[in-house]
């Protein structure tokens, strides 16, 4: 078979899988799974960049994905004039405090040795933090005190009104500052954790992840925390809007739709168009990359690293060079889902669903085959969903034997979408099993 | 006395915690470490492997309950910890005879087997999910106190108190008892000691007659009932819910790799380091320097130097800083 009738009949397969869902129970739900798959694969391609191109072992995807989160917040939603009055200038001070601190340790790192490095290293650490905790803390909580139902944070850079509406294009800005987010962390990251072996940097990796999502539970000057930052301005219509325009609902109505269920699928499918704008310009740059010099080179340091730096190749700057794109890919996604999801909720953020979800997809789609990234994101997570869907009704049918008031089948029955954890990691160990280069291998 | 006061308060609010909490987490890493130098991979499923392991004893510990058997003043969930520890153990096995064994002998990649762990942990935490649901459970019966508040402080004349839990209590005892066992097994047994052997160098093991499978068989066996006994010892002191299990792995790693990876005595101290670098970072200090400093010194604010959400940057700052200037550990670990 060759490469391209296997690529051919993979994505036939997805397509069969979506357009099924569509027709057999409703298109909102295929449509929901398109978008989501969607940006899934946007995950996946970010992921294959690392560990299928460069064998860079990174399960810190999450905390990449709530970067994005936090930038579609910190860029799309209105300012909140009174907080940044309150103590907008204080922390911003405080934080360059920080920053200042944290450079001083470094120059005194670098300029002096023994004892001398080591206290003054410890007396500058000490009073920077106390310096830091106290202008910090008093501005935190002038900002936390304005309105803390509502608002109790700064808001973000959308100055379109009250609601941020009138800006609808700041919500599509937000996804590429989303990346840059997500490649400013992984730089910090890189420089620090890339040169430690691979199930090391796996660890440092995932409590990263973990380190993100405190900060984003946590720092409610920012984005709320817990209490979660809701009603997210969109780049497409609101439903309501289309349902209130004369035009919109004669054109359906002509078509023979419901105007309201119409509204539902048009704005999903505005959605799908922009995500799918932004995959395939993404998958033709990695494709670019992969068959580029550059992608020969990423391939051959992970086939040998010895080898590659005996080549004169600079191994590290490399290494830190796709973690940085791969971890931007990832915070992109992020921030596209955090704006589709039109909240953040930092809770909702855990690393099997963010991190080896992802894993699963790149590893079943093929590892270093951007198409099969690319496809296993949408294949795994319409499974995901499916499981999550259909999972119930199986098991009610799997357990038809019991009696009705048993216990167990009550739990069982009840604990069903669960079940969806317990398919990806068969799935999973099969693929590793049978076909350990993936549905898509790499050429 | 304002010297003891605040020690009895350090000590109710921050040692006896750590310490309960050091206890559960080395014998987490002794797994983790475990599985590291026979199988030579780092375990992921480790968490999730003792979130089943404590299911299962839950599960069991309800039954006993049901039949009206108890242990009297202490949880019944000790009476089926020996039989939760068999099941995980035979889970285990069967689980690196239908996954790891194929790995192991294409001699593929430790990366390899790192992300095979991955699928296990899926599989493991979907099979907990499923059977046990994704509540909190608690599960903790007996005597909760071994001292109260109110008994220190009425023994002592202190004005601060001091409570044991009973959960606290067992933990300690618990772990003492497993460490004593493990060490004495890995020591003084002839299995024990072709384990080591057979992690210090596999080629010279084999050749001097060790078999491979029934020193990896004995592995997953004590991986099983140490992941068993970590898991059920912190269920009863805290709770039990899935999802926490899972996020036990990194401080457990951290634990692990501080002390220095495949080294048991570094996981050991690695346990308490981070636990009580974690719980002396985030639990507010002001009472204690209160009593210790002189008034004109006393601090203002809370002395939080981290909020509690931070608790795994500090394994992590701890992990780095270890990973990045000693490498291999507080004790030598191995590198592979």
């Amino acid at each position: 078979m060759t490469d391209t009738l296997r690529t051919g009949l993979f994505a036939g397969l997805v397509v069969a899988l979506i357009v099924g869902t569509g027709v057999l129970d409703n298109w909102n739900l295929a449509l929901i799974i398109v978008n989501y798959g969607l940006i899934s694969a946007i995950m996946a391609l970010g992921v294959n960049l690392q560990w299928g191109l460069a064998g860079l072992f990174n399960v810190g995807v999450m905390g990449f994905v709530a970067l994005g989160g936090l930038a579609a917040v910190l860029i799309s939603m209105p300012p909140v004039p009174e907080a940044w009055a309150a103590g907008g200038g204080q922390v911003l001070g405080a934080l360059a405090i920080g920053a200042a601190v944290i450079a001083g340790l470094i120059a005194v790192y670098k300029r002096t040795a023994g004892r001398v490095r080591v206290i003054a290293m410890v007396v500058l650490g000490i009073v920077g933090f106390f310096l830091f905790r106290s202008v910090f803390d008093a501005g935190v909580q002038a900002i936390e005190a304005v309105n803390p139902a509502s608002t109790g944070f700064l808001g973000g850079l959308n100055f379109g009104g009250d609601s941020g509406r009138d800006w609808p294009i700041m919500a599509v800005i937000a996804w590429p500052v989303g990346g840059m987010l997500a490649a400013g962390a992984a730089w910090i990251i890189g420089k620090t954790a890339l040169g430690l072996r691979s199930d090391y940097l796996a660890i440092a990796t995932l409590g990263i992840a973990e380190i993100i999502i405190a900060i984003l539970k946590n720092e409610n000057w920012m984005s709320r925390g817990v209490m979660n930052v809701i009603g997210l301005p969109r780049p497409v219509p609101y439903e309501t809007d289309l349902q209130a325009d004369p035009d919109f609902v004669a054109t359906v109505t002509d078509l023979g739709l419901d105007p309201t269920l119409a509204s539902t699928l048009w704005v999903k499918l505005l959605y799908s168009g922009l995500f799918a704008a932004f995959l395939i310009v993404l998958l033709i740059l990695a494709q670019r990359a992969l068959h580029s010099p550059w992608g020969r080179m990423m391939r051959a340091i992970r086939d040998n690293e010895v080898a590659a730096r005996a080549m004169g190749k600079n191994v590290t700057a490399r290494h830190l060079q796709v973690f940085i794109i791969g971890s931007a890919i990832c915070g992109l996604a992020g921030a596209m889902m955090t704006t589709l999801d039109g909240q953040l909720t930092p809770a909702a953020y855990q690393p099997l669903r963010f991190t080896f979800l992802v894993w699963v997809m790149v590893i079943v789609g093929g590892s270093g085959n951007n198409f099969g990234s690319v496809l296993g994101g949408m294949l795994i997570w319409w499974l995901w969903v499916a499981v999550g869907e259909y999972g119930p009704d199986l098991m009610i049918w799997a357990t038809a034997w019991m009696s009705d008031d048993s216990a167990f089948k009550a739990n069982l029955v009840n604990s069903a979408p669960q079940m969806r954890f317990l398919v990806m990691g068969t799935v999973l160990l099969l693929i590793l099993r049978f076909s350990p280069r993936g549905i898509l291998p790499e050429k | 006395m304002d010297f003891l006061n605040g020690l009895v308060f350090l000590t109710n609010f921050v040692i006896i915690p750590a310490a309960a909490y050091g206890a559960q987490l080395a014998l987490g890493a002794l797994g983790i470490t475990l599985v590291y130098a026979i199988l030579r991979f780092s375990n992921f499923a480790h968490g999730d492997t003792m979130a089943l392991g404590t299911g299962i004893t839950i599960k069991l510990t309800a039954v006993l309950v049901a039949f009206g058997i108890t242990l009297g003043p202490l949880p019944t969930a000790l009476l089926a910890l020996p039989v939760g520890i068999a099941a995980t153990g035979v889970i285990l096995l069967v689980t690196d005879w239908l996954v790891y064994k194929f790995y192991r002998e294409q001699k593929a990649k430790p990366v390899i087997l790192v992300i095979v762990s991955l699928g296990v942990m899926f599989v493991m935490n979907g099979l907990t999910r499923v059977f046990f649901g994704v509540r909190d459970i608690q599960f903790a019966d007996g005597e909760r106190f071994l001292i109260t508040v109110r008994q220190f402080r009425d023994m002592t004349g202190l004005d601060e108190g001091l409570a044991i839990r009973t959960t606290q209590a067992i933990t300690l005892v618990t772990a003492v008892i497993v460490m004593t066992a493990l060490f004495w097994f890995l020591n003084k047994t002839r299995t024990g000691k072709s384990m080591r052997a057979f992690s210090d160098n596999e080629d010279l093991a084999l050749l001097s007659g060790i078999d491979p499978d029934r020193v990896v068989r004995v592995t997953w066996l004590l991986v099983g009932a140490l992941a068993t006994t970590a898991g059920v010892l912190y269920g009863l002191d805290k709770s039990f819910k899935a999802f926490t299990y899972f996020q036990l792995l990194l401080p457990m790693f951290a634990a692990a790799i501080v002390g220095g990876i495949g080294n048991p005595k570094g996981a050991i101290v690695g346990g308490f380091l981070i636990a009580f670098a974690e719980v002396t970072v985030t639990y507010p200090l002001k009472k204690v320097l209160t009593y210790w400093l002189p008034d004109s010194m006393a601090p203002e604010g809370l002395v939080q130097l981290l909020s509690g959400d931070y608790k795994f940057a500090v394994s992590f700052i701890i992990l780095i800083i270890v990973l990045l200037f000693r490498p291999t550990g507080l004790f030598k670990g191995q590198s592979i």
